[in-house]
């Protein structure tokens, strides 16, 4: 496992690899398809996001309400293919990490590289498990958005695996590749 | 004939949609357990052990399995000679979705409309309800939280007659490849065959449904069901879709008679998250 810490600059990310394994601490950034809708609206009109886009880290995750006593609720990875068109104009702008689950088309993976950033995955409905690694959250934006409003987590070892990385790998190709040269199919 | 109160009604959904959310059922948990024991890819092994141990952590009640605790979807059986009582059936279906998804802190994730304003219910409702009339004076209700990472990757084609077997096959195994791991594998599937446009998705969804070691009652489509799982598992998508030999933990088909020029399908792809509690009153 290798441990990353927030924030995740090009130089910390250009020798991860696809299939690699990361233990990822730090801040994130919830957002999935609403809170990215409003994000390219508000940067369409010239006005500040909510958070900064240097060196962020995004994760695409709409969480269960919190329970009384609890720092946070469930909040595994949703799919990631949906923020697509909305990706690459941020990647652009500075934001280094995606955090989610599912395909990425073409210009995605090519903002990935051309940015060295990363998109990593984690276990899709695996949200009890993650829930675990979150210290604190916190909305900080679009609260009339419920479970899609932009949420600061705190995350202590988070387990992650790389998907996209900046030379180019994808591990939805390679794993499943190398599974099926060894099943010898 | 027998009276049923809505309040009886709702307190049963109310409790479906809890236990629904923090517990998978027996069958589909120890299918996961089962294909971890069978999987020779380390990293397919890895994923599998925490899915296992997000199980684990769920069924203690804090943290639902996962966070998309779906679209609520309540099949009623319904004894044509109950007679409910204290308002509308679909009220009291209603309201239950409402208390449950309060009180077990499950996500709100309805939107009023779906083109414009998308604006959410926050309440999860309203459910979808299919009703069935059955003989007798009970009623089964079945709540199936379906979250859309996978509802999305779902599919309906009408085939035609001559499509035969090799033409079911072909759909099936172009619908899980081209889905690959967007729903979250390893993947629960049921297959629908026949009746006509908008029953075959439903008969897809309650193939989705059905136990997972329960075989189709005809030998030929519970061969075939074991052929399309069999085909499924080649593809190497794996759990995550990180490669691996569980794409799918089971696929089961349902049939019904259909139109002399058609032979509609539907594929209801699930991901591991196979939610589902029964209740009878």
């Amino acid at each position: 496992m290798i441990e990353l810490h927030t924030p995740l600059t090009a130089e910390k990310l250009k020798d991860l690899r696809a299939g690699d394994r990361v233990l990822l601490s730090g801040t994130v950034y919830t957002a999935r398809d609403a809170a990215h809708k409003r994000m390219l609206e508000q940067l369409d009109r010239g006005e500040p996001l909510p958070f900064d886009l240097q060196d962020a880290t995004i994760y695409f995750v709409g969480p269960t309400p919190t329970k009384p006593g609890e720092r946070f609720g469930s909040g595994g990875p949703t799919t990631s293919g949906r923020m697509d068109r909305y990706s690459p104009a941020l990647l652009d702008l500075g934001l280094r990490a995606m955090i989610g689950k599912g395909k990425r088309d073409d210009a995605v993976k090519a903002a990935v590289v051309r940015n060295g950033a990363v998109y990593f995955g984690a276990i899709g409905g695996a949200a009890a498990v993650i829930a675990a690694c979150v210290q604190s959250c916190e909305v900080i934006a679009y609260p009339d958005l419920g479970p899609e409003a932009v949420r600061r987590l705190e995350i202590e070892n988070m387990e992650l695996t790389v998907i996209l990385d900046p030379v180019g790998g994808d591990l939805y190709e390679t794993g499943r590749a190398a599974y099926l040269q060894a099943a010898g199919k | 004939m027998r009276e049923l109160t809505c309040t009886a009604v709702s307190a049963a959904v109310r409790q479906l949609c809890i236990d629904a959310n923090y517990h998978l059922p027996p069958d589909v948990e120890a299918r996961i357990c089962a294909c971890r024991a069978a999987e020779p890819w380390p990293l397919a092994q890895a994923t599998l052990a925490t899915i296992e141990e997000n199980l684990e952590i769920a069924r203690k009640g804090v943290f639902p399995i996962c966070q998309d605790t779906g679209m609520a979807c309540v099949f009623l059986e319904v004894g044509q000679e109950v007679h409910f009582t204290g308002g509308s059936l679909t009220d009291a279906v209603n309201e239950g979705v409402r208390q449950g998804y309060a009180d077990g802190y499950l996500r709100k994730s309805i939107v009023d409309d779906p083109l414009f304003d998308r604006k959410n219910t926050g309440d999860n409702t309203p459910a979808v309800i299919h009703t069935e009339l059955v003989p007798g004076d009970g009623l089964k209700i079945t709540v199936a939280p379906k979250g859309f990472g996978s509802e999305n990757m779902c599919r309906t084609r009408m085939l035609k007659p001559s499509d035969g077997v090799e033409g079911l096959r072909r759909f099936v195994l172009e619908a899980v490849e081209q889905a690959g791991p967007n729903p979250c594998p390893p993947l629960v599937i049921g297959v629908g065959v026949g009746g006509n446009f908008e029953t075959v998705a439903l008969l897809a969804k309650k193939a989705m449904l059905r136990p997972a070691d329960a075989a189709h009652p005809d030998p030929r489509y519970a061969a075939l069901e074991q052929e399309l799982l069999a085909a499924v598992n080649a593809l190497g998508i794996g759990p995550a879709g990180y490669g691996g030999q569980t794409t799918a933990l089971s696929l089961h088909i349902a049939s019904a008679p259909t139109h002399i020029a058609g032979m509609p399908a539907a594929v209801s792809i699930c991901c591991h998250v196979a939610r589902h509690k029964e209740a009878v009153l």
